[in-house]
């Protein structure tokens, strides 16, 4: 295992960790798990986080529903301390289903409703352009968020913009919570669909490190950049891959147990 | 803040006094400030500025939505943002939107809500906004405020430029409208009392101001009334201190080109209600129903909104008690 891969490992981990211990509230456990190579990707290799804060580059979550993987990723950079991740869908915690804006923990964004994520990140870009701020703006979005009208408002903007500081990932894990995308509502094609408005678009194997690297390497410049990452909803868990109702789950003491001993198993090699 | 000579927007309408006078004289003291629309420059009579400053310009094309996540994006980056649409789309289609960029995330934007009440005539009812103050009165924190002639616009604009709060400003009426012909001293959430009186007190805001002044020399020429009339430029915070001061009326009334359900009547009477005892409150405006679809006087007509049918109902009214 390399470090990337033992930080995704550490990721998984502390994802299934918390969703245990929030309980009967449960937790977007599949949605995050998908998303963990994409956002250790970004973490370690591809966000600059000068001392100068006004040059970092800004990570806006859209797909709310993965905070638990979003605090982890913080957790796996010291922005978040184990301590505060472990509050996570307790009573009165700062660190909910979904994230709340707060800078100095790292936190860009309060997402929550689809597609609000997009249109502010658009206005980000916008921003730190007219500013001549060379920082860069990248969204992670879900492909069932991609439903959402406004996606495409902000899609449109970017490219009449020209918002080539701009960086859209898509963790295609092709459920969304009613079931499979293409049966719920078909979104196929994104790539496509990406191009068609503008964007310089690749798709990559999204629990692929490498391939991560590569693709974020590869952005062209002069035009808004989009990545489909081809992911796996509940990746790492036999149990949980591929299946709808990890959407949102409760996590009980038996399959807690399964999932971290298989964790762990899989964390020898 | 510098005297404005309400005299030069007179004829001008709010959103012509605001856009192509006042915001192109004060632009250059505002380098940060970007004006948003969703294609509509050109009915905000937005030309002149946009020539002139097309830098701090931005229109986003027909999308109200993605202009209020582009606003909080400018915002969170230093920047001002001042967003316009027609009043219906901006409030209704956005409501999200407004709560979660300007009251979750408390990004100080600047609505403005073009073409409020009926001033859409033949447009018809899908381009009236008569919710407006109702949805935007319902999130925390938004100020709301609609001026009662060009005159007042261009200070509640003034005022929410300084503000650093999330605000909406409704425009109404046209050109016609002229309530204030000299300088005076606005306050957000401090209302205008126009005229002092002891019968009655008429709470008048936006397009009804003039109205209710009309309605009030009506009664007070051919009945012998002692009527009041307050501006109540500003919806929320609402100036509860006026409202308490008509406590030993006869009668209060509340007139807005906006459904009588949730809008000013009903912030007076939320207030009121707590308060014992208080006068009873005629809530004049627009019913429970969609319109016949004509032109501003019909549709004002038709709500009983022109100065001699506010007359007649207030004298109806308060023959009851």
């Amino acid at each position: 295992m390399n470090e990337l891969e033992r930080i995704c490992h550490e990721i998984r981990v502390n994802i299934i960790e918390r969703s245990y211990l929030a309980g009967k509230n449960c937790a977007h456990v599949g949605g995050s798990l998908s998303a963990v190579e994409i956002l250790a990707v970004l973490y370690h290799k591809v966000l600059q986080r000068p001392e100068d804060i006004e040059l970092r580059d800004r990570f806006v979550l859209s797909k709310g529903h993965a905070s638990l993987a979003l605090y982890c990723a913080l957790e796996s950079v010291d922005l978040l301390s184990k301590e505060e991740v472990d509050t996570f869908e307790q009573n009165g915690s700062h660190y909910t289903a979904h994230a709340k804006k707060d800078l100095a923990k790292g936190l860009e964004f309060s997402g929550g409703s689809l597609g609000l994520g997009t249109s502010y990140a658009v206005g980000v870009a916008h921003a730190l352009k007219m500013k001549g701020n060379p920082a860069k703006v990248y969204a992670l979005l879900g492909d069932g968020e991609c439903n959402e009208g406004l996606v495409w408002e902000a899609m449109m903007y970017a490219k009449h913009q020209n918002l080539d500081n701009l960086l859209v990932i898509v963790d295609h894990n092709h459920l969304q919570a009613d079931g499979p995308i293409e049966t719920v509502m078909n979104t196929d094609s994104l790539a496509e669909k990406f191009s068609a408005f503008g964007f310089s678009t690749q798709v990559v194997d999204g629990h692929s490190i490498d391939s991560l690297i590569n693709a974020f390497n590869s952005r062209i410049e002069g035009k808004p950049n989009a990545i489909i990452a081809e992911t796996v909803k509940g990746k790492g868990v036999s149990f949980m891959e591929n299946k709808t109702n990890w959407h949102f789950a409760s996590l009980p003491e038996n399959r807690y147990k399964k999932a971290i001993t298989e964790l762990m198993n899989n964390g020898k090699d | 803040m510098e005297k404005i000579e309400l005299g030069s927007y007179a004829g001008l309408g709010q959103a012509g006094a605001v856009f192509s006078m006042y915001l192109p004289d004060i632009i250059e003291q505002h380098p940060n400030l970007r004006v948003l629309t969703a294609d509509m420059s050109y009915i905000a009579k937005l030309e002149r500025f946009k020539a002139l400053y097309p830098e701090q310009f931005i229109n986003v094309g027909i999308a109200e939505q993605n202009m209020l996540g582009v606003c909080a994006g400018l915002t969170s980056e230093g920047y001002q943002c001042v967003a316009l649409a027609q009043a219906t789309f901006i409030t209704m289609r956005c409501f999200e939107q407004v709560r979660q960029y300007m009251s979750y995330m408390q990004y100080p934007i600047i609505l403005i809500g073009l073409a409020g009440g009926f001033q859409l005539q033949f447009m018809g009812n899908t381009h009236y906004a008569l919710e407006d103050i109702a949805l935007m009165r319902s999130i925390p924190g938004i100020v709301i405020m609609s001026p009662a002639d060009a005159g007042e616009a261009v200070k509640c604009f003034e005022e929410a430029l300084a503000l650093n709060r999330p605000v909406y400003i409704r425009f109404t009426g046209d050109a016609s409208n002229s309530v204030y012909t000299e300088d005076f001293q606005f306050e957000c959430g401090k209302s205008v009392c126009l005229k002092g009186g002891n019968d009655v007190t008429v709470f008048a805001v936006g397009s009804m101001v003039e109205a209710a002044l009309k309605a009030a020399q009506i009664l007070e020429e051919q009945k012998g009334f002692s009527i009041s009339v307050v501006d109540m430029h500003t919806i929320a915070p609402l100036d509860k201190e006026a409202i308490t001061e008509a406590k030993n009326n006869k009668l209060v009334v509340s007139i807005e080109e906006h459904h009588i359900n949730g809008g000013l009547g009903s912030a007076i009477s939320d207030y009121t209600s707590s308060l014992g005892t208080f006068p009873p409150l005629l809530k004049l405006g627009v019913g429970d129903n969609y319109s016949e679809v004509g032109d501003y006087e019909y549709l004002l007509k038709q709500h009983r909104l022109i100065p001699e049918m506010i007359a007649e109902d207030i004298l109806k009214k308060y023959q009851t008690l």
